[in-house]
């Protein structure tokens, strides 16, 4: 027990002038966990988004080689269908990945604009505004998700089957994107609660600053003053929320796949192979265990690496 | 002998961007009923001097590096946790800067108030909440026995800083360590917790250690001064010789900005430049590149000026530099 | 006190009807209906279930007829699918989900905050590292990767302990903890964070100066206050745990609401659908209540400001 807040010495007051961006990168670099989560995951992706171009194709099916054990054709071994795990967790990797980057985007910009107009308004529309994120917030996600999923999916397959008709696209192509495009929609859609609950608290404690009533005496219009002066300041806050959401968002992805309600074939994803190497637990632990460690240790890197950038962009807030 | 006798504290933070000497080589002492006063800037180490006596530097980073600190026979700095806590808040109480954090929020005011009297004296319940009440009624508060019960946001600034009073004071503590206790308060507040403290003390006998960045207070309510800058001693006298004969180039720059000793319709003294960054070690006189003497250049750069005793009593670094007479 | 109770129930009617709604516009405009799926049943006969369950009413009249229904009769509605009451559905599936989601928070909760306080009061000791790296992996590894895990891990090798199965009440332990993991992750993060804001507070340090033992100033003065982030979390969470998780259950095939919520979608089962949504909404409603009480138990300014405002 020894944490006694003294007044004057800090290791920030003595830190001489140096940049925000540069000052928190020096500080990321000494945390090592989340270095080290940045080399695992830049690994993760030049290995789902590069070699991934290099290897078999997943989906080639050959049942007189299942359940192989690694070796120097499949490294990884075979699945119950002969498909090359190695390869198949790549480009569920792919899958998985996107889903949680392309779902915090649409997240990032509901919720920043969200929070920004209903801080920025104040009064009532503010309080009208929250509370309906109040609202949403009661709501069983899950359920929600599955449902704007299917009702999406319906949407998004039309969609697709009009431009093959036409415009005469690839088929197959097409229907692929049309199968993960609804996940991005439904979890960004539902996911942007909590950041644009953060986002107002921030604009409510930027707008009565000097440089704002500057802004205001210059003549410039509401409009030019939230998004140019103000939401800039809180964007450093929303990227650190961000990087929380996307291992929660990849998470989301794979329940959804677990439960069937995910990408569909030939899509894959971690989800899947998880769930498809539960049903071989007792005889080959393997295709379970492998999909997990890959999926875990994303998510681990993700989450180190979140809370390292929190860190190092808001020592305060790091509560260290 | 005196009641407290500090040798030659040391006490460094090391940090992540290098060690911080934040006291190097602090020696004062307080004798029984007497007021003393550390003064210096923000940063100049008055605080953490006195958190090092009680063990309330943040371990790491800090680390007391060397000194004494002589307690009725006892050295503060090499007792174990548990018997300081026997010390803390019984023997030695403190109060803080900022009376709206320094109180607990989430507990009433009777139960903070009693806690020094049951843990240290162990009393009964009703016992303590009887010595509390009469203790509230000392320092000022009106309707006592009613208010003991309220929460501290039900105070203002000034009655918190009373209850904090009252918390230090319950014991009958041998010293009291106040460190800022009218910084945060309001002007017209500030001059009634002074007398308040001082009248505590004139009542109960304790020594009182006053740390404070204000020189005008410690020339109204402290016996003896001791100034700091930069971790160190520069100079330490008895208040009247500290005001009548200040000989260090920091003591009368921190003299000649007292606005209240200014002329009227003069741009107010600052003194130039910034305290030194603590993290490189100086060998030298810590205040040469501020001071504004003219014998500046002489300040040491070799070695640390020396405290002396120049009249008795009155001790000053030994810096010719900071010695010298002012610039006009 | 009882204005502001009541201002708080009015709320959760309000909340309650819009989360009815948003389902019910939803499930509207999800393609097909229930009787899509049947093959086996000819066509004029769906039209007549069609007509009887009153899916061929306008759409406004159907927004209505629900919650008239349900106030004036207390009536759910029946699932079309399994051709019972919603209600009965959920009577006889959530004392599964119950027992199973209070065992789990309770494991939480042991596990959580302990660790939770314990790292604060050693940060960036051996302890908290340990016990955030053990958060994490209940963050990071998905429940239907532990239950396999645990089931081949654990199950196979204790005896008293069945892979899966819902009979006597040893067979909670597996289901608990993976279903309580992940809460239990966020639960200690939360209390760390907390603990550590009140540790750093001014009065901590007046605490210590008064020569109070360390056990005392975490329990009597920094307890109160770093735990009030957790109890707002547990509010909702505990909402979420007790309605039934589809992974957990299935996993252990645990007779609960989880199987419901799926297939009932699945099914375009729409009263039930609706019956499930407004049933954990309820619940996220009360325990966010029960949450709020509590942390205004816990805040004295809180109290002031709210209950008796």
């Amino acid at each position: 027990m020894s944490r006694v807040k003294l007044n004057h010495i800090t290791d920030d007051d003595l830190v001489e002038g140096t940049s925000l961006g540069r000052d928190a990168w020096l500080r990321l670099r000494k945390n090592r966990v989340a270095m080290i989560s940045l080399w695992l995951l830049t690994a993760v992706v030049i290995l789902c988004f590069v070699v991934a171009w290099f290897c078999t194709d997943p989906n080639v099916i050959n049942l007189t080689n299942k359940f192989a054990s690694p070796s120097a054709e499949h490294w990884l071994g075979t699945d119950q269908l002969g498909r090359d795990l190695f390869s198949r967790i790549l480009y569920g990797g792919q899958i998985s990945m996107l889903v949680g980057f392309v779902a915090t985007a649409v997240t990032l910009l509901i919720g920043i604009s969200y929070g920004a107009v209903s801080g920025y308004m104040g009064g009532r529309p503010d309080s009208l505004l929250m509370r309906i994120v109040d609202t949403l917030y009661a709501i069983p996600f899950l359920v929600l998700v599955i449902i704007l999923k299917v009702v999406i999916a319906g949407l998004v397959t039309d969609l697709a089957g009009w431009t093959v008709e036409n415009f005469g696209w690839n088929k197959e192509f097409v229907f692929r994107f049309a199968n993960i495009i609804p996940l991005f929609i439904t979890i960004g859609a539902l996911g942007w609660l909590t950041l644009a609950r953060i986002t107002r608290a921030q604009i409510l404690s930027i707008k009565n600053q000097e440089f704002v009533e500057a802004a205001r005496s210059l003549g410039l219009s509401d409009r030019r003053i939230l998004f140019r002066h103000i939401v800039p300041n809180t964007v450093g806050t929303a990227i650190v929320y961000a990087t929380l959401t996307i291992p929660s968002f990849i998470l989301y992805e794979a329940s959804l796949s677990y439960l069937g309600m995910g990408v569909e074939a030939p899509n894959s994803s971690w989800g899947i192979l998880i769930k498809e190497g539960a049903n071989f637990l007792e005889t080959q632990p393997s295709l379970l265990i492998i999909p997990g460690l890959f999926f875990s240790v994303t998510l681990f890197s993700l989450n180190f690496l979140g809370d390292g950038l929190r860190d190092a962009l808001d020592p305060k807030a790091s509560k260290d | 002998m005196p009641l407290l006798e500090v040798d030659n504290l040391k006490t460094w933070f090391h940090t992540r961007n290098g060690v911080v000497r934040a006291v190097d080589g602090v020696s004062f002492s307080v004798e029984k009923g007497q007021t003393v006063g550390i003064v210096g800037e923000s940063g100049s180490g008055k605080s953490v001097t006195c958190y090092s006596l009680l063990g309330l530097i943040p371990m790491p980073p800090g680390r007391i590096e060397g000194g004494r600190a002589m307690f009725d026979g006892q050295d503060l700095l090499k007792l174990s946790e548990k018997q300081l806590a026997a010390i803390r808040g019984k023997r030695i109480s403190m109060i803080f800067q900022d009376p709206m954090t320094s109180l607990n929020p989430f507990l009433r005011i009777s139960t903070q108030l009693t806690e020094p009297l049951r843990i240290h004296e162990g009393l009964s319940k009703s016992n303590a909440l009887e010595k509390a009440i009469a203790e509230m009624d000392a320092v000022g508060i009106p309707d006592p026995a009613k208010r003991i019960h309220s929460y501290p946001h039900e105070f203002s600034g000034g009655m918190r800083q009373r209850v904090m009073i009252a918390m230090a004071m319950i014991t009958r503590p041998e010293i009291l360590i106040a460190d800022e206790p009218t910084t945060a308060l309001d002007v017209t507040i500030q001059r009634q917790v002074l007398d308040l403290i001082k009248t505590r003390q004139e009542e109960l006998g304790s020594a009182v250690i006053f740390i404070t960045h204000d020189l005008a207070v410690v020339s109204e309510v402290c016996d003896f001064v001791n100034v700091m800058y930069a971790g160190r001693l520069v100079e330490r006298a008895p208040v009247r010789d500290l005001f009548a004969d200040p000989r260090h180039a920091y003591t009368r720059a921190l003299q000649a900005s007292i606005p209240a000793l200014q002329t009227k319709g003069e741009k107010l003294y600052t003194i130039p430049g910034r305290p030194p960054d603590l993290r490189k070690e100086i060998a030298g006189c810590a205040f040469a590149p501020r001071c504004e003497t003219e014998t500046r250049d002489q300040c040491l750069t070799d070695r640390r000026p020396e405290l002396t005793e120049i009249t008795p009593g009155h001790w000053v670094q030994d810096c010719p530099g900071c010695l010298g007479p002012l610039k006009k | 006190m009882l204005r502001y109770l009541a201002s708080r129930i009015f709320q959760g009617f309000l909340v309650l009807f819009a989360l009815y709604t948003i389902t019910f516009f939803l499930v509207k405009a999800m393609p097909g209906d229930p009787f899509t799926g049947e093959k086996n049943i000819p066509e004029d006969v769906k039209r007549n279930m069609r007509e009887q369950s009153g899916l061929n009413d306008p759409l406004f009249v159907q927004y209505l007829n629900y919650p008239k229904e349900v106030l004036l009769k207390g009536s759910f509605n029946y699932s079309i699918k399994k051709r019972r009451p919603v209600v009965e559905i959920i009577a006889q599936a959530f004392p599964a989900s119950f027992v199973l989601g209070i065992s789990a928070l309770i494991f939480a909760v042991m596990l959580a905050i302990p660790i939770g306080v314990i790292s604060a009061l050693r940060k960036n000791s051996w302890v908290d590292y340990s016990g955030m790296a053990i958060a994490m992996v209940g963050i990071c590894v998905p429940s239907f990767v532990i239950g396999p895990l645990l089931q081949i891990g654990i199950a196979t090798r204790v005896p008293i302990l069945k892979i899966a199965g819902w009979d006597s009440p040893i067979d909670i332990v597996l289901p608990a903890i993976t279903l309580g993991l992940a809460t239990a992750a966020y639960l200690a993060r939360l209390t760390r964070g907390g603990m550590l804001e009140i540790l750093s507070q001014d009065y901590i340090r007046t605490a210590r100066a008064k020569g109070l033992s360390t056990g005392r100033i975490m329990i009597v003065h920094a307890l109160r206050g770093g735990l009030i982030p957790s109890v707002a979390f547990i509010g909702p969470a505990f909402a979420t745990l007790i309605s039934g998780s589809f992974i957990v259950e299935s996993i252990f095939q645990v007779p609960g609401m989880g199987q419901h919520f799926v297939n009932a979608i699945v099914d375009r089962d729409e009263f039930l659908v609706l019956g499930l949504a407004l049933f954990y909404g309820f619940l996220v409603v009360i325990m966010n209540l029960v949450a709020d009480l509590l942390v205004g138990f816990l805040n004295p300014r809180v109290r002031i400001a709210e209950l008796d405002g």
